[in-house]
């Protein structure tokens, strides 16, 4: 079944009796090539990448509850690929490529919005950080603009700019940045793995993994033993937990919580993505008109999946310095989730000292908009047991060896990245 | 959540700052052999449980003392809280 406008007019005429369950529910066979673990984005993007761009279609994923139950369905949806260092910005260039021709790419409406994000600077030293952060991006081919306050006031006027304390001296913007209905890439991904003979296994968690003679010959799940050619982890804020079953205690990582918010529907407002860069708070409108809004992790360990009042007030007073307008929204919902913050900020995607075994995580708050380069780098590891070029940096012996890629300068702390 | 300081009763977390596992107490000695290794251990890898964890929290704003505090990091119920100093020097570390 593909979508498409036709179709919709055909089954709208014809009392919608021709859709389809947008993939199956198979049961888990006894061996696959390759078995990911994890049905979150990641997860599911790394099966569709490794059926259609690497032709291997004995693959399945391997989901504890729902698809889409985890952090892709949880983010506040926003894409951009404006990254200073190097080991970092060609590869988050490459996802928002893949982001410009993915509904195409998996006959799915994701819904996305290239509408801008726009970081805001407050002092000259953060305007020259931001030129900076700009001109790298553009050395890598990424479109970056310096506005000054008059560019951010045609945008948004409605934003704080005389704050006595923290007026707006200017923005970067990357247009082509901007949200996607985040749970529709889940299912996206799912479908386009599944038409390409993925088995995708939800309500299926993995307690455990066949290890003999230093190689991983399959995992232990709550619906039997799985063998497995390759075995893929890629569990995001349970990547501790879920490695631990496989005797690799102790990983660069640990996992916190972060809150997300999101306001009764307004008419339309923002322009896009807004960042206050005098306190931690990022903004944008979804196409239901909810204002989603989120600012920092709670700071300490959890993986409790819902986080605690401090941090509410904190992203409140920023969003209320920002644009005071956000005073007069009811709050409609919030949430948290878990993730994988790592100890320089960045991901890892490697193999592990185990055979056979893989790591894809260590995300922290920023891999949604990483979830289709991830997906196809860690394909690409799988498949040919070399990392993708703009995935080489991504390893676990860079903590060894001094190469930390960290990006906001704040050392081994995860709750400071 | 409330944080029972052992020498100022029940506080705000809010008062504290938190650095992370309380392992980073010890540690390792910068002259012994395998320096390079411990400190890598040291710094980067972390236990990461869900479940209860010791964990260091500095009273910024408040007496600022090092505190251990046993915490689930499933339920965020605090089960016991020592001052920093008394668990170093019960480790035999002399300040
Ligand atoms: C509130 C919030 C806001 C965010 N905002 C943004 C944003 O604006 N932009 C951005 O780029 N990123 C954002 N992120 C980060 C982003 O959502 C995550 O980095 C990313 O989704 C993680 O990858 P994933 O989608 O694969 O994770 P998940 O969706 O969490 O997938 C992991 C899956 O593994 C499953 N799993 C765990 N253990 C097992 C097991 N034993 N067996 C089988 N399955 C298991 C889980 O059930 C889960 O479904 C945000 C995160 C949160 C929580």
């Amino acid at each position: 079944m593909r979508y498409s406008g036709f179709k919709v007019l055909k089954e709208a005429l014809t009392g919608h009796k021709g859709w389809q369950p947008a993939w199956r529910d198979p049961a888990p066979k006894a061996h696959y090539d390759f078995v990911v673990v994890g049905g979150g984005g990641h997860g599911l993007a790394t099966a569709h990448y490794l059926a259609k761009v690497f032709g291997r279609s004995s693959v399945a994923v391997l989901e504890k509850g729902w698809i889409g139950g985890g952090n892709v369905g949880r983010n506040t949806t926003i894409i951009r690929s404006n990254y200073l260092l190097d080991g970092n910005e060609p590869f988050y260039e490459f996802s928002m490529k893949l982001w410009e021709g993915l509904e195409q790419d998996f006959n799915f409406n994701a819904m996305v919005s290239q509408r801008g994000v726009l970081n805001l600077c407050h002092t000259d030293a953060q305007r020259d950080a931001f030129r900076r952060r700009g001109n790298a991006m553009r050395l890598n081919g990424v479109d970056a603009e310096l506005l000054d306050t008059e560019g951010v006031r045609r945008m948004a006027p409605f934003l704080n700019f005389d704050s006595a304390r923290f007026p707006i001296k200017g923005g970067l913007l990357q247009p082509r940045g901007g949200t996607v209905r985040h749970d529709a890439v889940a299912w996206g991904y799912a479908r386009g793995a599944d038409s390409r003979g993925v088995d995708i296994i939800q309500n299926c968690e993995v307690t455990g993994f066949r290890i003999e003679n230093g190689k991983c010959l399959g995992v232990d799940t709550t619906r039997g033993f799985i063998g497995a050619g390759k075995v893929g982890v890629a569990v995001a804020g349970s990547s501790g937990r879920v490695m631990a079953m496989a005797g690799i205690n102790r990983l660069p990582i640990e996992s916190h919580v972060l809150q997300a918010f999101v306001s009764e529907g307004l008419k339309p407002l923002l322009p896009g993505v807004i960042t206050y860069g005098a306190g931690h708070f990022y903004v944008s409108q979804s196409d239901k008109g909810g204002l989603v809004f989120g600012g920092d992790i709670d700071g300490y360990n959890s993986y409790a999946q819902r986080g605690n009042l401090p941090v509410v007030e904190d992203v409140c007073e920023g969003g209320m310095s920002l644009m005071p307008m956000i005073g007069r929204a009811r709050l409609l919902r919030m949430w948290g989730g878990i993730m994988d913050m790592s100890m320089d900020g960045s991901p890892i995607i490697d193999r592990t000292d185990i055979d056979g075994l893989y790591f894809n995580g260590g995300w922290c708050y920023g891999g949604f908009k990483a979830t289709p380069a991830s997906g196809w780098c860690f394909a690409h590891l799988l498949a040919t047991d070399r990392p993708h070029e703009t995935a080489t940096a991504y390893r676990f012996d860079r903590f060894r060896k001094g190469l930390m890629i960290d990006e906001k300068g704040m050392g081994a702390q995860p709750n400071l990245h | 959540m409330i944080i029972p300081h052992p020498l100022l009763g029940p506080r705000d977390s809010q008062e504290f700052t938190y650095l992370g596992d309380a392992d980073l107490i010890d540690r390792p000695d910068w002259q012994a052999e395998n320096a390079a290794d411990r400190f890598y251990e040291y710094l980067y890898l972390r236990d990461n449980p869900a479940g209860e964890h010791r964990e260091l929290w500095f009273h910024e704003q408040g007496d600022r003392s090092w505190l251990v505090v046993t915490r689930d990091t499933v339920t965020h119920e605090i089960s016991k809280v020592e001052l920093a100093r008394d668990v170093a020097r019960a480790r035999g570390r002399s300040k």
